[in-house]
């Protein structure tokens, strides 16, 4: 694989380069969790909706594994993205 | 995977890691360790990352000090190709009711009498630490600059690489699933891909580390809780310190990284090893923080979990060897506060290992003083 191929950013929340997960995979990682451990990705804001996939393929092909065979990261709430401000206020209304 | 070892360490957290890499390090050649999954699949991979002196009790103070010893030159002796994140900004302990108060300055003079350099604040000397902090209510605050912050993850695997480098031979996905003791000796290690003849075994595991001791029909007095865990979005700079309050059951810091972490200890939670989540924490939390630090209201919190505590009758770790089985020894039952604790308890169950006398007296940390009833209950847990 080419230079430019590695410098490719495969998690934009935690900048972390298709380089760093092919390190990450070298250096003995076989899970998903192993590599959010070590190079953080899938840990930013998006939780790894746009990497998941991407270390997916790149472990599977790494490590001669069917795709569905890797496995994969624990999905965590929230969902998405929640102010510690709403939080605060979630069944106020309700108590009021 | 190796078929016979001088020691078998049990559990790919920070303890067994820090243990394997100084049975190394003293000289030890046949060293494997077997983790049921990967490393830090337990509790060091759940924590909460902080490191501190400021302790209630003697044993934790002189263990959790050398630890921090340690902390600070680890990089250079690990050689790991990773920033171990270790920052040392301080802790600040926030007192709002009179016994807390009261308990402070006793643990100040304690600590300070053992060579820490904590202190007493008044509350605008605290809001001069944390500019942030809300101080309405609060009596005072104790601080010690040299407490703070390491990465589990990096710290732990600088450990296992560090001791592959040096011939460790480290398992994934191996679980060890009994322990062979024959004349009031370790034999063997039974695991899951196979049988290991050795005359050491080492306890390492965690929240499991009560199965584990079973197998050599050793009964340990532990039991393990759920606690609940947040991290924020990475912000600009808010905080230095931890902030840590043991009558709220809190604590907040913001990594290297810039997102912030951050805890509840609910003395409601029922024992177990349920490791789900649950909303009430992230309401709950949110609240109390954001009395604490308004200025969190508009942090973003993007994930949520929980770990185990594996909890002893006194929050002190049980360290060593049992009467009767010669070869098994046990570093287990940290009480939230393992991750801290693992460089110096990592050197001393490896001397122990060797026979030596160990660099820290912890021989009142064996599992015997529960029965002999010659233990004092930490006061300062979340």
């Amino acid at each position: 694989m080419s230079r430019t191929d590695d410098d490719i950013i495969v998690c934009r929340c935690e900048d972390v380069t298709l380089g760093e997960i092919r390190r990450a995979i070298s250096e003995g990682a076989t899970t998903m969790d192993e590599i959010r451990r070590i190079t953080r990705a899938g840990m930013g804001p998006c939780q790894g909706r746009t990497c998941r996939q991407l270390i997916a393929s790149e472990l599977a092909r790494k490590t001669g594994k069917p795709v569905a065979e890797v496995m994969p990261s624990t999905i965590r709430p929230p969902m998405k993205p929640v102010a510690m401000g709403s939080l605060a206020k979630i069944g106020e209304e309700d108590e009021e | 995977m190796r078929r016979t070892a001088d020691a078998v360490v049990i559990g790919g957290g920070v303890i067994g890691a820090a243990v394997a890499y100084n049975l190394l390090k003293l000289g030890m050649r046949d060293v494997v360790l077997c983790e049921k999954a990967t490393f830090c699949n337990g509790s060091t991979g759940r924590c909460g990352a902080g490191v501190r002196e400021q302790w209630g009790s003697e044993g934790n103070c002189l263990l959790a000090k050398a630890s921090i010893d340690m902390f600070e030159v680890l990089a250079d002796e690990l050689n790991y190709p990773h920033d171990l994140e270790f920052k040392q900004k301080g802790y600040l302990m926030l007192a709002h009711t009179e016994k807390e108060w009261a308990q402070f300055q006793k643990n100040v003079g304690l600590q300070n009498s053992l060579g820490i350099g904590s202190r007493l604040c008044t509350p605008e000397e605290a809001r001069e630490i944390v500019p942030a902090l809300n101080t309405d209510g609060m009596l005072g605050a104790t601080f010690n600059a040299r407490d703070g912050h390491a990465n589990p993850f990096h710290v732990t695997r600088a450990y296992l690489t560090t001791a592959e480098r040096l011939g460790g031979d480290i398992n994934y996905f191996t679980e060890v699933a009994g322990i062979e003791v024959a004349g009031g000796k370790v034999k063997a290690a039974v695991t899951s891909k196979g049988v290991i003849e050795t005359p050491i075994v080492i306890n390492a595991a965690g929240p499991w580390a009560k199965p584990v001791a079973e197998m050599v029909g050793v009964t340990l007095p532990l039991f393990t809780q759920r606690h609940q865990i947040l991290v924020t979005e990475p912000v600009g700079w808010l905080l230095d310190p931890m902030i840590m309050s043991f009558s709220i059951g809190i604590y907040c810091q913001q990594t290297p990284h810039g997102s912030l972490i951050m805890g509840i200890g609910d003395p409601h939670e029922p024992k177990g090893y349920d490791i789900g989540h649950s909303w009430e924490f992230l309401r709950d939390m949110s609240r109390i923080i954001t009395r604490l630090l308004p200025a969190l209201k508009d942090v973003r919190v993007v994930r949520q979990w929980s770990g185990l505590y594996t909890v002893t009758p006194d929050a002190h770790p049980i360290l060593g060897g049992v009467p009767g089985v010669d070869g098994y020894l046990q570093a287990v039952g940290f009480s939230g506060h393992g991750f801290m604790l693992a460089p110096a308890v990592g050197r001393i169950i490896a001397e122990m290992a060797f026979g030596r006398e160990t660099f820290l007296d912890v021989r009142n940390l064996d599992a015997g003083r529960f029965e002999r009833g010659e233990y004092n209950v930490e006061p300062s847990v979340v």
